[in-house]
């Protein structure tokens, strides 16, 4: 297993399979012209896509190619890569990474992304691996075919590979100024070239990579044009719909179809605790799933109103395959001793709830078997996952399936499991027709996974003159994910404590990072305030690493931490300061936000009236994560994280009963919206001496801790669960 | 029923009580208009209805049919994008899009109704519409910058 996050739970759920690969015919897909292959190496990014890969979830496969570029006889460079795009804008950043190394505008490159027949076998995307893993391969394979090129035509002029130039997409010979297109190049040839490595353009001589090229699908997507999985539509297709269980595990005990199955076009499936319908249309599919009579037997199970003590006490240490666990860190020193020395001890326990992705896509399928070979259409962040579950499902040998990811429509992790794909393949092959399955809300708030809920303990002490003297950290069930405290801390204990989980969750945007960061940094200010410092100066003392201290003083500067609690009006208890900071996936974040407590609205409907709510007012992130790519689709990327962070800070929590989600629709659970949107300022750090990090998931991290610091700082209350307010602002009991 | 959608006139035999948008999508394969939620609450699915921003999953298609509907693929004019379209492009104002469909439509239609709205009348217009991936502050911006466009067969 590659170091993928222990809380990425659904991803151990499945067990293994192993296949063999056939080697590909390249030609035959790709016609004539120039075929880079680049073979993986041992570095890290062959973990992604191969050899290293292998363990992962018994997926074996022989030694493969990270990545391959075509350059057709027409000039078209095809690159092919197994990542998905699900608006983190990688069919961009990806598609300037090669431009820059061919020295050809970026409209001149095509991406096939994610289709399991036609590009290299990826472990997934997610975990913000894209840009420092996979951006490097496609600049190597970029940067090879760039000197093939050169290669080609220092046979065709004779000449020394010195006088020759490639740029603006086309190869120069410098001595006689005469250029060729690099279709003219390849054209009548099958070059094959195989190549492990390349030198790349770095950072600092970078033309393209670092502008803000602007998304290279736009247009279709402006216009409608883009086809998203339920979009997709097959000659013959039919739709499909499952029938739900009434709770979770439930056990389908009888079942009668006769009324159903005599609706006109209607087909009733069948299969062990698995039912559904099929239909040339929506409507004829609604009267049939209502007409099937079907009985289902449920068993108790835990409550939301029992959720963390459940947590407590259904640690299970060896859960997730029984693997140690990234969160179980080596002891420092000696808790006791430090909290001997401390002038002022605290203990503070955390809740986080269960939340839903709420992607606005929901999980989708269309399936289509011919001559016993299965083409799905999904929308997934794994697909060679879903091919896997399709061929355990079926039976069915790995060359039969395919499975092809349209760009979806976003997936913040929620993405990485495949059960609409064995949906309709089963419902297709009941119908013997294309069959296409779209989740509806409802299915997608309650049959998908959750971000996991989670306690959080801290125990800690802190000397009269600000630094901390003991630290102990337990984290239990929410997730390792940066768990360890960024701080200069001797005496500290941190632990992740997996545990049973009454429902089934999965990865979220940040994972844990999340909880780990709104306990640890809602703590760090309980501290400063028990020593009377001022929360930046308090972080900055008991902080040596260069690039955290960085972004903390960028975010404080930009927002104008030292003046903002003395400018004019702040002096209202209404308004309310706070910041936050971390680091994870290589990224460094700090936040900063100001909030006010308005009154809620009375509308004379309730018995008494609505207590107040949290108004954000104004957030400030400043973010390093290397050289930056794509500054406005990086600063797109912040911007959305504080939105969607906004969420799970102060009102999203999924609501269940028995086996049951008591508000698994919209109009139940609330998302932010656009009044939700405070002035949100972004500071980009670059750092061109430094590679490339991710950033679709960090930026979120600082935001709940940032603003539960700013509600403390204007009403003395200190809010230990996420959400924060989902009913508004409540003093805790 | 015969339904005139982006100035086409389609004559379908279809269940009267079939929503609007599975009759736009499954029957006329207008893809572009999005199902979200199916109770009116994101506005992935909206439509105009002689102008009138709609949530075309909440309707039936037999309740318009005979009005003016357009969808985004009826948006742009002779191969000219909607002033808003382009905006949309120019602030960067998508991640992943699946929202964007519902969010031009309404939009356009504030700017019909508002040609040069304030951000909180923006705001206002377009609290229906859920961006789940939070590009909020460039939709923002898209919509004031089409405010700002001069010419074009829609300003």
């Amino acid at each position: 297993m590659p170091d993928v996050e222990l809380e990425r739970y659904e991803l151990f759920e499945a067990p293994a399979h192993r296949f063999q690969l056939e080697r590909r015919d390249f030609f035959k897909f790709l016609g004539g012209g120039l075929v880079l292959l680049l073979a993986l190496d041992n570095s890290a990014s062959a973990q992604e896509s191969g050899r290293a890969a292998a363990a992962f979830r018994g997926d074996a496969r022989p030694p493969e190619l990270a990545a391959w570029l075509h350059i057709a006889e027409d000039g078209t460079v095809t690159v092919y890569t197994g990542k998905t795009e699900v608006g983190q804008n990688i069919r961009t950043s990806l598609a300037q990474a090669v431009a820059e190394e061919l020295r050809t505008p970026i409209q001149s490159i095509r991406l096939v992304m994610a289709d399991t027949d036609l590009t290299p076998y990826d472990m997934g995307t997610f975990g913000s691996r894209t840009t420092p893993l996979m951006a490097p391969q496609m600049k190597k394979v970029g940067a090879a075919a760039r000197e093939a090129l050169i290669d080609l035509a220092a046979a065709k002029w004779k000449i020394d590979r010195s006088s020759i130039a490639v740029a603006a997409g086309a190869v120069k010979n410098n001595t006689t100024g005469e250029s060729v297109g690099f279709g003219e190049l390849t054209r009548g040839q099958q070059l094959l070239k195989t190549v492990d490595t390349a030198a790349v353009t770095p950072p600092s001589d970078w033309k393209l990579q670092g502008t803000s090229a602007a998304k290279v699908n736009a247009l279709d997507i402006v216009t409608g044009a883009h086809r998203y999985t339920p979009d997709v539509t097959r000659p013959g297709m039919l739709y499909g719909r499952v029938l739900r269980p009434p709770a979770f595990n439930a056990k389908l005990t009888s079942f009668d179809a006769k009324e159903a199955s005599a609706i006109p076009d209607a087909v009733i499936v069948r299969d062990g605790d698995f039912a559904g319908a099929v239909a040339p249309d929506e409507a004829t599919l609604d009267k049939a799933i209502a007409a099937i009579k079907a009985e289902w037997k449920r068993e108790p199970q835990p409550s939301g109103s029992e959720l963390f003590d459940y947590l407590k006490k259904n640690v299970e240490p060896q859960r997730a395959g029984g693997a140690p666990g990234p969160g179980n860190l080596p002891g420092h020193g000696d808790i006791e001793q430090g909290l001997r020395a401390a002038a002022h001890k605290l203990e503070a326990a955390y809740t986080v709830a269960y939340i839903a992705h709420v992607p606005l896509e929901p999980r989708s399928a269309v399936a289509e078997w011919t001559d016993g070979k299965l083409t799905v259409w999904t929308g997934t962040q794994r697909p060679w996952g879903v091919k896997s579950d399709l061929v355990e499902a079926f039976k069915i040998p790995e060359d039969r399936v395919r499975v092809i990811v349209p760009d979806t429509g976003s997936a913040y992790g929620g993405k990485h499991t495949g059960e609409a794909a064995v949906e309709a393949a089963r419902l297709a092959q009941a119908a013997n027709r294309p069959v296409k399955l779209i989740w509806s809300r409802e299915e997608e708030f309650t049959w998908a996974y959750f971000r996991p809920a989670g306690v959080i303990e801290i125990r800690s002490g802190v000397s009269s003159d600000g630094l901390i003297t003991a630290w102990e950290f337990h984290n239990y069930n929410s997730g390792p994910s940066a768990i360890e405290t960024p701080y200069e801390i001797a005496n500290r204990a941190i632990q992740f404590h997996a545990t049973a989980s009454p429902l089934r969750q999965g990865s979220y945007r940040g994972l844990a990072a999340t909880a780990n960061h709104f306990a640890r940094e809602s703590h760090m200010d309980d501290l400063a305030a028990a020593v009377a410092m001022d929360p930046l100066e308090f972080r900055l003392k008991n902080l040596k690493n260069d690039r955290l201290r960085a972004v903390l003083q960028a975010a404080a500067e930009k927002f104008g931490w030292a003046t903002a609690k003395s400018a004019p009006g702040s002096a209202s208890s209404t308004h309310g300061f706070g910041l936050a900071c971390g680091v994870e996936k290589g990224g460094y974040v700090a936040t900063c936000a100001e909030i006010s407590i308005v009154p809620a609205e009375y509308l004379g409907a309730e018995v008494v009236p609505p207590p107040p709510r949290v108004k954000i007012e104004r957030v400030v992130t400043a973010f390093e994560c290397g050289a930056i790519v794509n500054p406005e689709h990086l600063k797109n990327q912040i911007e959305g994280s504080v939105v969607m962070g906004i969420g799970g800070a102060l009102f999203e929590a999924v609501e269940f009963s028995n086996g049951r989600i008591l508000n698994p629709r919209l109009s139940r659970y609330r998302v932010p919206r656009f009044s939700d949107l405070p002035v949100i300022e972004t500071v980009l750090v670059d750092r061109k001496d430094l590679p490339s990090a991710g950033a679709g998931e960090t930026p979120i991290v600082g935001l709940a801790p940032a603003l539960g610091n700013a509600i403390f700082q204007a009403t003395g209350t200190r809010i230990r669960s996420l959400p924060m307010t989902p009913r508004g602002f409540v003093k805790p009991l | 029923m015969e339904l005139v959608v982006n100035q086409k006139h389609y004559r379908l035999l279809v269940d009267s009580d079939r929503r609007l948008l599975w009759v736009l999508r499954d029957e006329l394969e207008l893809t572009g208009t999005k199902y979200g939620c199916g109770e009116g609450q994101c506005g992935a699915c909206t439509v105009l209805i002689d102008g009138a921003p709609l949530r075309s999953c909440m309707v039936r298609a037999s309740a318009v049919a005979g009005k003016q509907i357009t969808t985004i693929e009826g948006l742009a004019q002779n191969g000219k994008l909607h002033p808003l379209q382009e905006a949309f492009i120019q602030s960067d104002a998508m991640q992943c899009g699946y929202c964007t469909p519902g969010m031009i439509m309404s939009g356009v239609s504030l700017l019909k109704k508002t040609p040069q709205p304030s951000e909180p009348e923006i705001r206002r217009a377009l609290e229906g519409n859920i961006c789940r991936c939070g590009t909020y502050p460039r939709i923002i911006k898209a919509v004031q910058m089409a405010a700002t466009m001069a010419g074009g067969p829609h300003a």
